[in-house]
């Protein structure tokens, strides 16, 4: 536990020893502002509410999360800091779900720093802030399942690069498989049982309830068994690399 | 060798393989309280790999490691607790600064407040690193880091170093005051210490093993393993062409004397089973009157030791033990 905490301390502070945390910051504020505006018809929608903001977030997810991700663990591989880390002694569970943990804080941050988004809605009309709040809910959560494939994959290579690719195509597979793309290409032959379980494996079908106001079990499990099986992975690939 | 028990560090049959290369094959030995073992073998020998597995962080296809009687697999937090590891090249967060660094391994090793505080001055002081304390540690020479990394090893005080290379890549200087700090720490501790410079073992090490293509061909004291050298008391005459025509056969002759062979120099006479022989072919020398510019007495050279065991030659030094 003691070993937990001080990896996700040093890991954390990581972020922002570098200019990577200020980029990472702006470049999410600066897309999700730009999307909901622009893309989300924030304003001829006529609508108080946040749907158009956080409607980009799987998206937005899908580019920046890996980004995040990717330095935990292949960054540690490249510099051999990988082998100091693990002689001390903190078990290989302890870093994995440390390091997770410091990346999660990381995006909440980000996260956090969209609350301007929440104050102009307020300002302009009279907001369900209910729905608003489950929906940062959920767009955390998922932001911790696509931190959580993006560290699995981080762990596979210490090219940090091929760590961001691979995670982005996984992080994508798990996102369009609810869009109608996918699912129109599967309902033409597959027996609606299996369109279901695919669009079930969605993070857009998973998030969509949650951010109609819906705090759903069924979706918050999704999300904390994608957690929970790729920190597994995760811990897996850190101790094949180690037997190597 | 008197042992020095109980032993602090145990091996046992170790084997590690790594595809078609057996990189350690039946590696066994202890080390104990006081003994500071030199871990030498060429590249690639299986030095890393032994104290990879030694630190818990490969784990090994047979055998078993103990560090203070707790095994590194079965137990790996107990035996990380007690042992103080700096992993080739001496690696650590190159965008922290020391002072961050060292409090971040102070606080996985449990340290807390004026404790750990404390923990990371002495560190510190021991490695001399306070003038850069707050610089990032990327911006600091290879010494610096190297120090760096050694003292993110000692800093819990513990039973048993061992350290990978600890001098590779520093200057004279900073060699020079590693091995004195090595020195110094050896007398309570069990190090083991991975090197392929050879004045090393001589300079900090009571004890050194070679390991080649992952087995142990020496183990011994560094005086004890010069003395197996082909040139151990061997004698140089250094004389001029016409006093070696005139010596060769007479010291060919002389009785304990196993070869003489013409060298650039002179002549190297080489006795039987190593024993001294350099007052027998000072007083031939003498007696017969013959002019030679210096007769001088050779020390086995560990190198040479090193290259016989290591390529496979010379069978009077390649006993396993």
């Amino acid at each position: 536990m003691k070993g937990m905490l001080s990896v996700f301390r040093r890991e954390l502070a990581a972020y922002f020893a570098t200019p990577l945390a200020y980029v990472f910051i702006f470049i999410f504020l600066v897309l999700s502002g730009a999307t909901t505006f622009f893309l989300g018809n924030f304003f001829e929608r006529g609508q108080a509410d946040l749907a158009p903001f956080f409607g980009f977030h799987p998206w937005l997810y899908l580019l920046l999360v890996p980004a995040i991700a990717m330095r935990l663990w292949a960054d540690e591989r490249k510099t051999g800091t990988i082998e100091l880390l693990l002689t001390l002694p903190v078990s290989i569970g302890q870093a994995v779900v440390g390091k997770f943990l410091a990346a999660w804080a990381f995006a909440g941050i980000a996260l956090a720093l969209t609350f301007p988004m929440w104050i102009t809605v307020n300002y302009l009309g009279s907001p369900d802030n209910g729905v608003i709040l489950t929906s940062y809910i959920g767009s955390f959560v998922m932001a911790g399942s696509y931190l959580a494939i993006g560290a699995a994959f981080s762990a596979l290579s210490k090219n940090q690069v091929i760590a961001f690719v691979l995670a982005a195509v996984f992080c994508l597979l798990f996102t369009v498989s609810g869009t109608p793309l996918v699912l129109n290409a599967f309902s033409t032959w597959a027996p609606a049982v299996i369109v279901n379980i695919v669009s079930s494996l969605s993070m857009l079908a998973n998030f969509d309830g949650i951010s109609r106001g819906v705090l759903d079990a069924v979706n918050l499990v999704y999300f904390a068994s994608v957690i929970v099986l790729f920190l597994f992975a995760n811990a897996v690939f850190v101790s094949l690399y180690k037997a190597r | 060798m008197a042992s020095v028990v109980p032993a602090m560090i145990e091996i046992e049959g170790l084997k590690k393989r790594f595809g078609a290369i057996q990189a350690v094959d039946d590696v066994s030995f202890t080390v104990g309280r006081g003994e500071v073992l030199g871990f030498l073998g060429p590249n690639g020998a299986g030095k890393s790999t032994t104290m990879k597995i030694l630190a818990g962080f490969l784990p090994a296809d047979a055998g078993r490691a103990r560090i203070m009687g707790y095994d590194v697999a079965n137990d790996p937090i107990a035996a990380k607790r007690r042992l103080g590891y700096m992993p080739e090249g001496a690696p650590s967060y190159s965008d922290m600064t020391p002072e961050s660094f060292l409090g971040f391994v102070a606080e996985v090793r449990g340290f807390r407040g004026g404790d750990r505080r404390k923990r990371i001055i002495e560190a510190a002081g021991r490695t001399q690193l306070e003038e850069v304390m707050r610089q990032p540690i990327e911006t600091l020479s290879r010494g610096f880091k190297r120090r760096v990394g050694l003292a993110a090893a000692l800093l819990h005080d513990p039973d048993v170093l061992v350290l990978d290379e600890p001098t590779d890549g520093l200057d004279p200087n900073q060699k020079h005051e590693m091995r004195m700090l090595i020195r110094a720490m050896a007398p309570t501790k069990a190090i083991v210490i991975s090197t392929h410079i050879l004045e090393e073992v001589d300079a900090v090490c009571s004890r050194a093993i070679i390991i080649a293509r992952g087995r142990i061909v020496a183990d011994g004291t560094p005086a004890g393993l010069e003395a197996r050298s082909a040139r151990h008391n061997g004698v140089t005459v250094v004389a001029g062409p016409d006093s070696r025509a005139k010596l060769l056969p007479l010291l060919t002759a002389l009785s304990g004397v196993g070869s003489v062979v013409e060298e650039d120099q002179g002549l190297f006479v080489q006795p039987v089973a190593g024993r001294p022989i350099i007052e027998e072919v000072r007083a031939l020398i003498r007696q017969r009157g013959i002019e030679v510019r210096d007769v001088r007495p050779e020390r086995g050279q560990l190198e040479d030791v090193f290259r016989s065991v290591t390529i496979g030659q010379g069978s009077q030094v390649g006993d396993a033990r």
